[in-house]
């Protein structure tokens, strides 16, 4: 393989050279993010970083966010991405920053989403000799980055920042690594600087619109379908595909569930929207992707927390319409009978105008039938609350009165656990980009720094941040970054004194042996330590004090309020996929299953 | 069943990697790989064999498709195709056995290219079938080594890979 720099990027002329600027490494690497629309980056300093930091000292027109740990700059660079849409930077030392980064990485890579982080790397002459804070960042990176690139000389950096933002941005978004060498970023050395306006790459490109002729079949058998289903996922809100969605499904009529990663893609407050599927889907939704006929689904990947363990099993009468812009995310767990690789939009926007001037009637009378059934199953009621006894806070209660005092109007994000799935299921969402979670690698620790990043990106929205005390206290030093810029974010914390999602499947499956899960005594008082950070703290205990304190915490309008709510310890995240069964076979309560 | 799966790649630093890492992280096996420089300098070409089922190496081209560093690539056993692998090893050869290494070798059509009092050093190329029973051929035991390349390959007619 080629070492040595790639110096491609332009030819100078000297007449150009009069023209153009010349800056140092650090400084074109400013340049070039600003010139690429970055308004805001997430960091942390360190001596790989320095000739970079000082560059920014030296300008005004990206900001820098200092964090309290790299990997709360990547979770807030992701959450900033997920709210806003456009692409979240992070800028890291290397070694332990780099190290440090790399669950953030990961995070955003399993959910898709578009990042470039921008990590220092030793002097060029010291790489490979485990020089001081030396990693392999390209290396350990690899498998968990869309791309990756090591800056060999100053004069690649225009061309390389390009391409890193072309690549994390288009097709399936995701994120892009850029290791800079200290040397290349030394303030001695400047060099003609020039951002090119376009890029075309031989070896990447991204999927045209869909097959005509594949969109039409699909169309076809759409239309014909007795017990249609549509089935929504993150590719549609990162592919900005929700209004065509919306549009299509009210067009036809037909039932439509979301993923976890896709709530708000279609409204969940919506008669049609039968709710989340999966592991902790609602009973409806299950069971109509079970004994449908026909399933679309859009911007999806047939996850295992979707389809169940046991794959035969899925929707086995189903024919199956998917379409999304990655090639290879088709096929590869559920077999399409109909394959359409497109954006999300284009397919949806042809989608539209087929059906609209499709001869073929819908069976109507079918359809009724099926909405029906469906009415039926959603008679169930598989998400009412269970009734607490005397003043037990239940954890879904608190997500429904976090859902009338925002009026569903607020930005979530969420960290995993049993937290995370009650508000996924009692929080409706009417619009995409407002559940903001890590969904793919189910990273704790990633709610804080997220909705941090959901506040920079809006910084009059209401950020609130949805946590159990157990992921709170992964990134709990983030609470200084809120207090230094003022972030008046709401966190909700469901405090049930232990690892409750591990706890609930000790229940399950282990016989209710509690092997390493609770730690009730070991708790900090998070109020206080919320007022240490110079924060508000409110500790809820009793359910008659659930709304009224809740809503005071909301009325403290620009102050973060950490709201510590102890709810009930023994609930349960229901439904619950059986393992091993079809989509329709779900635990529904502690005594009750399909 | 077994596949050529010939790659156009980017001669970028950390390109080899990136498709090597891609067999290990998802499982899939590589049994034989072969890269170099194409006419080309700005491009490599790899070429490796992987088993697998339709569906398996579905997957295998759809993912290395989306490899940033790949530029194009082509399953060669989906069509006509010539494969070759070389191999050079080096056996015990002394008193009569001498004979009837080099008669042998002569079948398979090979070529003698180093030799001393009691070895041989033997060319060889072919399939990697080829080369597996001219080793057969010769009986194992006299085998002291094996430098083999992996099998590269290139359609028949006028098919082409190349940008
Ligand atoms: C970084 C990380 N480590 C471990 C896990 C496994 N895990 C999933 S949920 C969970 C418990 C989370 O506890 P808490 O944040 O208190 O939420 P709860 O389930 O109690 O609502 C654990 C340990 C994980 N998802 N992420
Ligand atoms: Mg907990």
């Amino acid at each position: 393989m080629r070492s040595g720099p790639v110096v491609d990027l332009i030819e100078y002329t000297s007449e150009r050279l009069n023209k153009v600027d010349l800056l140092s490494g650090g400084e074109m690497l400013l340049r070039a993010l600003h010139d690429e629309g970055v308004e805001i980056i997430f960091g942390y300093p360190g001596g790989a970083v320095l000739h970079i930091y000082d560059a920014i000292f030296n300008q005004d027109k990206v900001e820098h966010i200092l964090v309290r740990h790299e990997q709360a700059a990547t979770h807030a660079a992701d959450g900033y991405a997920r709210a806003s849409g456009k692409p979240g930077v992070v800028l890291v030392t290397s070694g332990p920053g780099a190290t440090n980064a790399i669950t953030g990485i990961a995070t955003a890579y399993m959910d898709s989403i578009p990042m470039v982080v921008i990590s220092g790397q030793v002097e060029r002459r010291f790489i490979g000799s485990d020089g001081f804070q030396e990693t392999d960042m390209v290396g350990i990176s690899r498998p968990i980055v869309k791309h990756s690139f090591m800056v060999q000389d100053p004069a690649e950096i225009p061309l390389i920042v390009k391409k890193a933002f072309h690549i994390a941005t288009t097709g399936r978004p995701g994120p892009v690594v850029i290791d800079i060498p200290k040397d290349v970023t030394d303030p001695k050395d400047k060099l003609p600087y020039d951002y090119p306006k376009s890029i075309n790459m031989r070896s990447y490109s991204v999927p045209a619109k869909g097959h005509t002729g594949q969109i039409k079949k699909a169309v076809d058998i759409l239309l014909s379908a007795k017990r249609p289903m549509i089935f929504a996922g993150g590719g549609v809100i990162q592919g900005e595909g929700s209004a065509l969605l919306t549009r299509l499904t009210k067009k036809l009529g037909y039932p439509i569930t979301n993923t976890l990663m896709g709530l708000g893609a279609f409204p969940g407050t919506h008669k049609q929207c039968l709710g989340m599927l999966g592991m902790h889907g609602t009973y409806e939704a299950n069971m109509a992707m079970h004994y449908s006929d026909v399933v679309l689904g859009i911007g999806v990947r047939f996850d295992d927390r979707v389809t169940n363990s046991d794959v035969s099993k899925f929707c086995p009468d189903a024919k199956i319409l998917h379409v999304d812009i990655d090639p290879a995310s088709i096929s590869k767990t559920v077999t399409a009978d109909v394959p359409i690789v497109g954006s999300v939009s284009s397919v949806l926007k042809e989608m539209l105008a087929q059906v609209e001037q499709s001869t073929t009637r819908r069976d109507k009378k079918s359809l009724a039938i099926w909405w029906k059934q469906i009415e039926h199953w959603r008679e169930r009621d598989s998400l009412a609350i269970p009734e607490s006894e005397g003043e037990i806070i239940k954890p879904q209660s608190v997500i429904q009165t976090l859902f009338e005092i925002t009026r569903g109007d607020a930005y979530i994000s969420s960290d995993v656990g049993q937290h995370q799935m009650f508000a996924a299921q009692h929080y409706p969402f009417a619009k995409p980009r407002r559940w903001i979670n890590s969904g793919g690698l189910g990273t704790m620790g990633f709610g804080l720094p997220a909705a941090m990043g959901v506040q920079f990106a809006f910084p009059d929205a209401v950020s609130v941040c949805v946590t159990g005390e157990g992921s709170f206290q992964m990134n709990i030093q983030e609470f200084a970054t809120c207090m230094q810029y003022k972030l008046p974010i709401k966190v909700i914390c469901l405090n049930n004194r232990a690892l409750g999602m591990v706890k609930q499947w000790q229940d399950m499956q282990y016989g209710g042996r509690y092997s390493h899960s609770t730690y009730a005594d070991s708790l900090p008082d998070f109020a206080k330590l919320a007022e240490a950070y110079g924060h508000v703290g409110i500790r809820i205990e009793k359910k008659s004090q659930l709304k009224e304190k809740m809503q005071e915490a909301f009325e403290l309008k620009d102050k973060l309020v950490f709201v510590d709510v102890l709810v009930d310890p023994e609930e349960h995240v229901y439904p619950m996929a059986i393992k091993g069964g079809a989509m329709k076979d779900m635990i529904l309560s502690k005594t009750e299953r399909t | 069943m077994r596949h050529l799966i010939s790659v156009l790649l980017e001669n970028e630093p950390g390109a080899l990697s990136r498709v090597v890492g891609l067999f290990s992280q998802r499982n899939y096996n590589i049994e034989s790989l072969t890269v170099a420089p194409t006419e080309d300098r700005s491009l490599s070409r790899l070429t490796l064999t992987t088993i697998g089922d339709d569906r398996k190496i579905e997957q295998i081209t759809k993912h290395l498709n989306k490899l940033v560093d790949v530029v194009k690539l082509v399953d060669l056993t989906e069509g006509a195709h010539v494969e070759r692998e070389l191999m050079l090893i080096k056996v015990k050869a002394s008193g009569a056995q001498r004979a009837e290494i080099k008669r042998t070798t002569d079948i398979f059509r090979g070529q003698i290219v180093d030799m001393t009092q009691n070895t041989y050093a033997i060319q060889l190329t072919g399939s990697s079938i080829k080369l597996d029973a001219y080793i057969a051929a010769i009986g194992g035991n006299i085998v002291l080594e094996v430098a083999r390349s992996g099998v590269t390959g290139i359609s028949r007619g006028e098919k082409i890979l190349s940008l």
